[in-house]
């Protein structure tokens, strides 16, 4: 198996750096520029816009209706942009058909036709570009045994589990060697288990080929775990783009902030320039913080210290144990519930009712205004 | 045309009916006794037309002038209608499908105004407008047909375009690089097969059932062979009748089997009688 795919792709195991144009030299980069797209009154884009390096796997996060499967669609060819390009390798693919725009694509819901075998479904394309039917054959087995399947290829997809039908439709993008990957969900339909050998699945083919991919999903882990880059998208613009532990650890907005991960926000005072006062005690702002008004400070739940006290600040509300880590809801005064990750071991001293103190480290905290 | 409807149905659906199924011995005893009422309506006008027919009326009926011409006829007009609804419809359901999801409500008002409008009145405006050399052809009846046979014809695609994600499926041919030409072919009327079997047994039992028209438009079809020759000879008459029936039920059966067949295969939807047409009006 590794042997096969060492010959269709140079880069075999080796991971493509997100920025660096030095990925796979059979990658292809895709920009999207300045898209927009309106449905109605409603703007599913809103000037979108991503530089994709070659190889690199990006994946666009974001609740649904946020624009991110209508700018997937856009680039695959079913859908047209109101104003905007999408360059792929430099060239404006806007008035090319989706039959020509050698894109492989695996979508939401089960899209192998009904009355081909698995074999058969792997070699669609390659039929529609008019390869032999040997050659045609071959290369849709070798396909099929990249993604584990050999054993199916005689099989119908009514006949084949969920994961097996997507493992097929990504074989079934792949054999036509396409310039991008795109996934749109791909993983959603399926349980839990499936999901996450897929997941990998995915990401180590993806590698070992060096396809340029764009996976539009709304589970952050997905994003997180597959992803070079994650562009998180709101009202069809992107909010931030970067690599998952900076978007985890430095949020550029208060949207990406809580959509990606567990965020607990607690009522703050401005108190200077770079300083707020949070659980009256004075901490160091971000950059970029409101300098009036009512605000928050934005703290994972990892990122709270928690001790039992009598007389603190808090009591446990709630104790959820989540193996290694057990999450703790706290009550603090003035009706704020935080959440706060500490080890399991130590939360046995915290049962629902203790008095707890509360407290924030000494790094520099992400303050937003407040929501009311 | 009633039986015709009801053997048709049972054969495509024994799956449904088991399900249904419930293991009480009141509701047992009552199915029972509503499928002998059922068994007894439908069977005793047969057995009292073979009878009636007796075995010289089958003898003598295939040997009867006009009895092989009007059914070859009536095969023939059949084939047509099917040709015509089937470029007609097929890319007109797909389309709607694909590109005007919102049309399908009007599109499924209007393909049932051959129900409500009586094939009389159809045939007698069809007549008044034709101009005289169409009128004379045995053909204009096949697109009369295509009128009638339109809205059985447009249940059957759409039921079966509904148990398809059409448009996942075109998208995903389109970007494997087929065109539309492709796609239809390979990918959508593949997928289709039930549906358009179910099509075809709609159309091809209506042509060889309808009388009024056929009878207004002075073509000696089958049914209306069965018709006029009952004034000459009741018997073979009837014997011709139930000769037809048989046939028709024969080619039904045979249509059923092998799209089940098909569909056992390949998983695909399972488009039955039932969920295609309303039964009242399977022929006239």
């Amino acid at each position: 198996m590794t042997a096969k795919a060492n010959e269709t792709g140079a880069a075999a195991g080796v991971y493509a750096p997100p920025a660096g144009a030095s990925g796979s030299p059979d990658g292809t980069p895709v920009s999207l520029r300045n898209l927009t797209r309106a449905f109605g009154a409603t703007k599913a884009l809103d000037g979108m816009s991503l530089d994709i390096a070659p190889g690199e796997l990006i994946a666009l996060l974001g609740p649904s209706g946020c624009g991110k499967t209508t700018a997937l669609r856009i680039v695959a060819g079913f859908e047209y942009a109101d104003s905007g390009e999408v360059l792929v390798n430099g060239k404006d693919v806007s008035e090319v058909p989706a039959s020509k725009r050698d894109m492989g694509m695996v979508f939401q819901s089960y899209s192998l036709f009904p009355n081909m075998s698995a074999l058969d479904n792997v070699g669609f394309g390659l039929r529609m570009r008019k390869t032999a039917a040997a050659q045609r054959r071959s290369k849709a087995a070798e396909l099929l045994d990249m993604v584990g399947l050999s054993a199916q290829a005689g099989q119908y997809p009514h006949q084949l589990s969920g994961g097996q039908q997507q493992r097929v439709a990504l074989a079934r993008a792949l054999a036509i060697e396409p310039h991008v990957l795109l996934l749109d969900e791909p993983l959603s339909a399926l349980d839990a288990k499936v999901r996450l050998q897929l997941r990998e699945q995915i990401r180590t083919l993806q590698q070992r080929l060096g396809t340029t991919t764009i996976f539009v999903t709304h589970d952050q882990e997905e994003a997180l775990s597959m992803a070079d880059r994650v562009g998180v998208m709101s009202n069809g613009r992107l909010e931030q783009v970067a690599e998952p532990a900076e978007l985890y650890t430095r949020p550029a907005t208060a949207f990406v902030a809580e959509f990606v991960g567990t965020m607990n926000r607690l009522p703050a005072e401005v108190a200077g320039p770079g300083t707020v006062t949070v659980l009256g005690t004075s901490c160091a702002a971000m950059e970029g913080h409101p300098t009036s008004g009512p605000v928050d400070v934005l703290v994972r739940p990892e990122g709270l210290t928690v001790a039992p006290a009598s007389g603190g600040n808090g009591i446990v509300s709630g104790r959820t144990f989540l193996g290694a880590v057990t999450r703790l809801a706290v009550l603090l005064s003035g009706d704020t519930e935080v959440r706060v990750d500490v080890p399991s071991a130590t939360a046995l001293a915290m049962a629902p009712g203790t008095s707890v103190q509360v407290g924030l480290p000494p790094t520099p905290v992400l303050v937003a205004p407040r929501q009311q | 045309m009633a039986t015709l409807t009801s053997a048709a149905g049972q054969a495509v659906s024994p799956e449904h009916s088991r399900k249904r199924r419930r293991p009480q011995g009141q509701s047992s005893l009552w199915r029972w006794v509503v499928m002998i009422i059922a068994g007894v309506y439908f069977l005793v006008p047969l057995y009292a037309a073979l009878r009636f027919a007796g075995l010289s009326g089958f003898k003598e009926v295939f040997t009867t002038p006009g009895f092989g011409s009007s059914l070859w006829l009536s095969i023939r007009l059949a084939a047509v209608t099917w040709i015509v609804s089937m470029l007609l419809m097929i890319p007109t359901t797909v389309y709607v499908h694909l590109r005007m999801p919102g049309l399908r409500r009007l599109l499924e008002g209007v393909t049932i105004l051959p129900i409500v409008i009586p094939p009389v009145v159809l045939i007698i405006g069809v007549l008044q407008v034709m101009p005289l050399a169409l009128r004379a052809s045995v053909w204009l009846l096949a697109l009369e047909y295509v009128v009638l046979a339109m809205p059985f014809a447009y249940r059957a695609l759409d039921a079966g375009l509904r148990a398809i994600d059409v448009k996942t499926l075109t998208e995903a041919a389109g970007s494997l690089g087929a065109g539309w030409l492709s796609t239809m072919w390979r990918v959508i009327l593949p997928n289709m097969r039930t549906a358009v079997i179910s099509a075809t047994i709609l159309i091809v039992a209506l042509v060889l059932g309808e009388f009024t028209m056929a009878s207004l438009d002075l073509k000696q079809t089958f049914p209306v062979w069965i018709v006029l020759f009952d004034q000459e000879n009741a018997q073979i008459s009837v014997a011709a009748s139930i000769f037809a029936l048989f046939v028709t039920w024969v080619f039904l059966m045979l249509i059923t089997v092998i799209a089940t067949r098909q569909s056992r295969r390949t998983g695909g939807g399972e488009v039955t009688l039932f969920t295609v047409a309303p039964q009242q009006t399977i022929g006239n």
